[in-house]
């Protein structure tokens, strides 16, 4: 019997060490150690041996059992080992063949620069809101101190739906709905399109838009506007960017003044792009005028303000080096794929 | 507005800077540069040389040899020129030097042409002898230049001298960009004045003299104004035994470097005091003044005049005329007439110096469709008081240049002149608005320079009347800025109690449309909110569609801008038309923007501007592609139910089968369809075109950023199937309406599997197949509790008359 079950052990090990697949290794699992296996069979004669020999032989058979069992888990975890690696192996890809891209839209590249601009200005606490499109001449004009004999008025420059009304020039219109909905203190950023009889062509287009700016409170001063304009740029253009205030005019604004920043393309030692200059004329802005704020019932004694307004298709031009602005509005899918 | 930097010199003597320091100085205080050009950069050793001999070249008939004295040298130079002749004086460029141009006058290159010696059919030529037009400039500028051939300076000019200097191009032109409030600044003294204030130098204006010849101007002419109204000043001077001739070359050459041809005494002199003064003045030539009487008045409507440029024009009410004692003599402050005209015969003339109402005369112009140079000015509203000077300076000029004989006095029309206007000075105030600390004392030397007059016991600054900008404490404290120094005000950030910032909800709503729209594969678009009405018959709109009640812009760019459009497909289509015609495929667009409902036309109030999100894709996909578009939006926006489609929507411009309303709650928050092939064709697209449009009014209601968490099943689901015989004429929306009534609280999900219409099936019916999922949330289902369900769901269907397959 013991020569038996050395023999089975044996050829098993053999068997084990000769196989090249985890299905040979099954095979010889159930052939010796299955329910009808070899090891098994010995096992059921153990009440043959007799009873002071048994719990020897039993051992032995146990052992025979444990061997052939950490073989085969060996040999299988070897196996399964290679026959992975072969996997693999067949498996090899050009990584650099090309994506599988999902289609997803693109954004225009207004709003683009919008969303960037209302992120710089939510973040210094600024409201962000609306004003209608079509309007009334009140609040395009006369409330900002557009008198109607004001050449801005001028036909050649608005268009008007009738005497009343009017499509309006300019987000300051918002500016003074701001003002007659909230009381001070007012902090509201308004994007919106305006609309001036430009014809179109590269640098002009008769609907375009502009982000407004107010802010009226307690203590508001001309440095504040200054300040809170100088890191607008450098958030949008770079921390890098120098600001330039220039005296300029609006009916609405006094003191008024445009800025320029320093241009981010040759920073400021003049290139094509600044026209030579090292400047980029980018907005205008001002204190409130004391007779826009009278008109609104806001106390001059006690309020200043200071709006601003960015022409947002001249931020996305510049800061996309888009050359046209007819681009703008053919919406081209090739234009567009590249934002 | 360009002038020479030596006119402004003139009255600001002691200016001294580099051309880029001026433009820096002059734009930081608000008199902005706009760019200047040196009419000397590209004109080098260019001197005077006196032509000694000329011989005809020897192998060239149309070339000269000259031999030309510079002083410390002589010169053989070959010319082609025609015109010049032993002893002329001529300027010369010799080598190493530049010229500006070309002899024929044609675009000046950059950098200007140097200049070698060399040899001309085979003769050296040891420089060049230049024309006008190689100089840079032309005839119209130099009118003694001839007209072809090289200049030719006076018989008693120095030899060897800077040509350059002599013909005074050792100058700079600078171009300003006034603002429209700075009305003084449109004028050299105006400008001149702010010079002197950016640069802390002394204003030394002309001073102005007339000696007159003693003569009583009255004895001449009388001035009425009868609309005083639109003319708040009219002063007239009369100057006799006029001699016309040339004007001096310093005046020829400020006048050309604004860009004004010199053309003769009496003219330049004109042109002259409006650069200087800003003041437009008109002569007339007083012999064709009926009645030696001017009067101010409007015209009659539909009165004719025939202004001096032979032009008939017809008149209205609200046009200024000026009159004899017979009718109109000229378009007050436009054009003057062709019956008071001056011609080479006059011999008495009366100037006028006037300010007319600005918004009138910039109607009149707009109406008369006759805008001039004088018109431009006196729109802006001069300065009454500005007009007696600028008469005065002419006079002065008159005299000075022997042009003629000045009378005494001047006509005016009695019309007391406005108070010069007094602000209080603020000093705190203006320190607190401008977030400065600037001296009372430097506030009171800024106010000097600007020649506003400060009273110590009232603390009244008392403005000139140059300045009618001025107004109030703003003003005040402007002025201050602009010379304490934009750059010096210091950078800060408002002190007030911050408050949180953030997006309207509207805004947040729009911005996730955005953001769906674009993982659903669609970029967005900018189109025009204006269109042309005929976008309603491309749209195949019926004459009575209320979508023709469209608001109208009274002065369009043109008829293809003049409506404000009522429904967002004309921009959509016409995007993805230039697409389809750029040969891009495939090609998926959405836009957010308005369009506007009149409540009423013709429009009194605000209208309905009504934000529309609007989707349209041509190439890869279906009129279900578009469909799960729309639900995925509505979905993604938190829409708690779902949306239903209704197919008898009948918009005419959608395909007649394939279209639908979109529904919730019952209410129709927007639609979906293919393009009619009709609309498609008239827009140029030969390929199934796929819209949806959604109200956005509509949807903001259903929309939601509320989300609940409602477990994960835990017990086993059970799945049937059904598979039916549908009449074609029940729609699948139909069929789920009744699956989801009937299937009760146990029913999960269902979705169609299959669906088959052809040889299979007769022609009357499709078939149709479900699979529906049930499942309880706590328990296992049963199979009579799914028994039960189905049930019910198959008798719902078969009510329908749909036959199922067992």
């Amino acid at each position: 019997m013991q020569d038996r079950l050395n023999e089975i052990r044996s050829l098993a090990l053999k068997r084990i060490k000769d196989s090249d697949s985890p299905e040979k290794l099954k095979e010889i699992q159930i052939a010796v150690l299955g329910k009808k296996g070899e090891l098994t069979s010995i096992m059921k004669t153990l009440k043959d041996v007799a009873p002071e020999d048994r719990p020897k032989v039993g051992q032995m058979i146990n052992d025979a059992r444990a061997e052939i069992e950490k073989n085969l888990e060996e040999a299988n975890k070897k196996l399964q080992e290679e026959v992975r690696n072969a996997r693999l192996k067949a498996e090899v890809i050009d990584v650099t063949l090309p994506a599988k891209k999902p289609v997803i839209g693109h954004r225009h590249p207004n709003t683009i620069a919008l969303e960037e601009v209302e992120r710089i200005f939510i973040g210094l606490g600024y409201e962000i809101t609306e004003g209608p499109e079509i309007e009334k001449d009140y609040y395009n004009f006369e409330a900002l101190n557009i008198p109607a004999d004001h050449p801005a008025k001028d036909e050649q420059d608005t268009f008007y739906i009738n005497g009343e009304m009017l499509l309006r020039t300019q987000t300051s219109s918002t500016q003074i709905h701001a003002m007659e909905a909230g009381k001070p203190p007012i902090r509201i950023l308004a994007p919106g399109r305006v609309f001036r009889a430009d014809e179109v062509d590269a640098t002009h287009s008769p609907s375009f838009h502009q982000i407004e700016g107010l802010v009226v409170d307690k203590n508001i001063t001309f440095a504040d506007l200054k300040g809170t304009l100088a890191q607008f740029a450098k958030e949008l253009f770079g921390e890098d960017t120098k600001v330039k205030f220039r005296p300029h005019h609006f009916p609405f604004t006094e003191p008024s003044a445009e800025m320029d920043v320093s241009c981010f393309k040759c920073g400021g030692k003049g290139c094509r792009f600044c026209k030579g200059s090292g400047w980029i004329e980018i907005l205008g802005c001002g204190m409130v005028h004391p007779k826009v704020l009278e008109r609104c019932n806001i106390d001059t004694n006690e309020y200043t303000g200071f709006a601003f307004g960015v022409g947002l298709e001249r931020i996305a031009l510049l800061k996309y080096e888009i050359d046209d602005m007819r681009l703008l509005y053919e919406n081209d899918a090739r234009f567009l794929d590249q934002f | 507005m360009n002038t020479a930097l030596s006119w402004i010199k003139a009255y600001v003597p002691e200016l001294e800077c580099t051309d880029q320091e001026y433009t820096d100085a002059m734009t930081l205080s608000g008199t902005k540069v706009e760019g200047f050009e040196r009419l000397d950069k590209n004109l080098k050793d260019i001197i005077v040389g006196e032509i000694l001999s000329i011989e005809k070249h020897p192998d060239a008939d149309k070339l000269i040899v000259c031999q030309v004295n510079l002083g410390d040298r002589q010169l053989q130079i070959v010319t082609g020129a025609p015109n010049v002749k032993v002893g002329d004086k001529v300027p010369v460029v010799i080598d190493g030097g530049k010229v500006a141009g070309g002899h024929d006058g044609g675009p000046l290159p950059e950098d200007g042409i140097e200049i070698h010696n060399g040899k001309l059919r085979g003769v050296e030529s040891f420089g060049m002898m230049c024309s006008i037009e190689e100089l840079g400039s032309d005839r119209n500028f130099y009118p003694e230049a001839p007209e072809n051939g090289i200049y030719i300076f006076p018989a008693d000019t120095e030899v060897g001298a800077d040509a350059i200097e002599l013909l005074r191009l050792h100058d700079t032109v600078f171009e300003y960009e006034i603002t429209s409030n700075r009305v003084d600044c449109y004028s050299v003294i105006g400008i001149a004045r702010e010079v002197a204030a950016t640069f802390k130098k002394p204003f030394v204006p002309p001073v102005v003299e007339v000696k007159g010849n003693g003569e009583n101007v009255n004895d001449y002419i009388s001035i009425e104004v009868a609309d005083k109204d639109l003319c708040p000043r009219y002063c007239g001077r009369v100057v006799k035994n006029i001699k016309f001739g040339p004007s001096p070359k310093w005046m020829q050459r400020r006048l050309a470097a604004s860009g004004i041809r010199p053309i003769n005494n009496l003219v330049d002199i004109t042109n002259y005091v409006m650069e200087e003064y800003g003041q437009p003045m008109h002569a007339f030539d007083l012999s064709t003044i009926h009645g030696n009487k001017i009067v101010v008045k409007r015209a009659n409507d539909g009165e004719k005049f025939i202004t001096l440029d032979g032009q008939e024009r017809t008149l209205d009410k609200d046009i200024l005329m000026i009159n004899d004692a017979e009718g109109p003599v000229a378009i007050a402050g436009i054009m003057g007439g062709e019956n008071s005209m001056i011609t080479e015969n006059v011999t008495t003339v009366l100037f006028e110096s006037a300010t007319f109402n600005g918004a009138n005369i910039r109607k009149s112009a707009k109406r008369l469709g006759l805008r001039t140079d004088a018109s431009g000015k006196f729109e802006k509203g001069l300065d009454p008081r500005n007009a007696v000077d600028a008469i005065n300076r002419a006079c002065q000029l008159v005299e000075e240049l022997g042009c003629g004989e000045v009378v005494d006095g001047i006509a005016d029309a009695p019309a007391p002149l406005s108070e010069l206007r007094q602000i209080p000075f603020e000093p705190e105030r203006i320190n607190a608005m401008l977030g400065t600390d600037v001296s009372v004392d430097e506030m009171l030397e800024i106010f000097k320079r600007l020649e506003l007059a400060y009273d110590e016991n009232t603390k009244m600054l008392t403005i000139p009347s140059f300045r009618q900008d001025l107004i109030g404490f703003c003003d005040i404290a402007e002025e201050v800025a602009r010379f304490y120094g934009y750059d010096k005000i210091p950078v800060t950030l408002p002190s007030g109690q911050g408050q949180a910032g953030g997006l309207s909800y509207k805004l947040r709503i729009e911005g996730e449309c955005r953001n769906i729209a674009e993982y659903c594969g669609f970029s967005q678009g900018m189109t025009y909110s204006f269109e042309s009405p005929k976008v309603f018959d491309k749209l195949l709109l019926p004459a009575d569609a209320p979508e023709r009640n469209a608001i109208t812009i009274s002065n369009p760019l043109g008829e293809d801008f003049s409506i404000m459009r009522t429904l967002s497909l004309n921009g959509m289509l016409t995007s993805l038309s230039t697409n389809f015609n750029r040969r891009n495929k495939n090609v998926k667009l959405y836009e957010l923007a308005n369009i506007y409902i009149p409540k009423e036309l013709p429009l009194t109030d605000y209208p309905d501007e009504r934000m529309q999100l609007t989707f349209g894709f041509y190439g890869d996909g279906d009129f279900f592609t578009m469909k799960g578009v729309v639900e995925t939006v509505l979905e993604g926006l938190g829409a708690k139910k779902k949306e239903e489609y209704d197919p008898a929507s009948a918009r005419p411009y959608l395909h007649p089968g394939r279209q639908a309303n979109i529904l919730y709650d019952g209410d129709v928050i927007g639609f979906i369809g293919e393009v009619h092939p009709a609309v498609c064709e008239n827009y140029d697209m030969k390929t199934r075109v796929y819209v949806a449009v959604l109200d956005m009014p509509k949807i903001m209601p259903l929309t939601s950023y509320d989300r609940k968490f409602e477990g994960i099943a835990k017990y086993p689901a059970v799945s049937r199937d059904i598979s039916m015989v549908v009449p074609k004429t029940v729609l699948a929306g139909q069929i789920e309406k009744m699956i989801a009534q009937r299937g009760g609280k146990i029913l999960e999900k269902f979705e169609l599997f299959d669906i088959y219409e052809g040889e299979q099936i007769d022609k009357e019916h499709k078939s149709m197949a479900y699979a529906l999922s049930f499942r309880d949330k706590n328990k296992t289902l049963q199979d009579e509790d799914v028994n039960a369900a189905m049930k019910k769901i198959m008798n719902g269907l078969e009510s329908l008359g749909i036959e199922l397959r067992k």
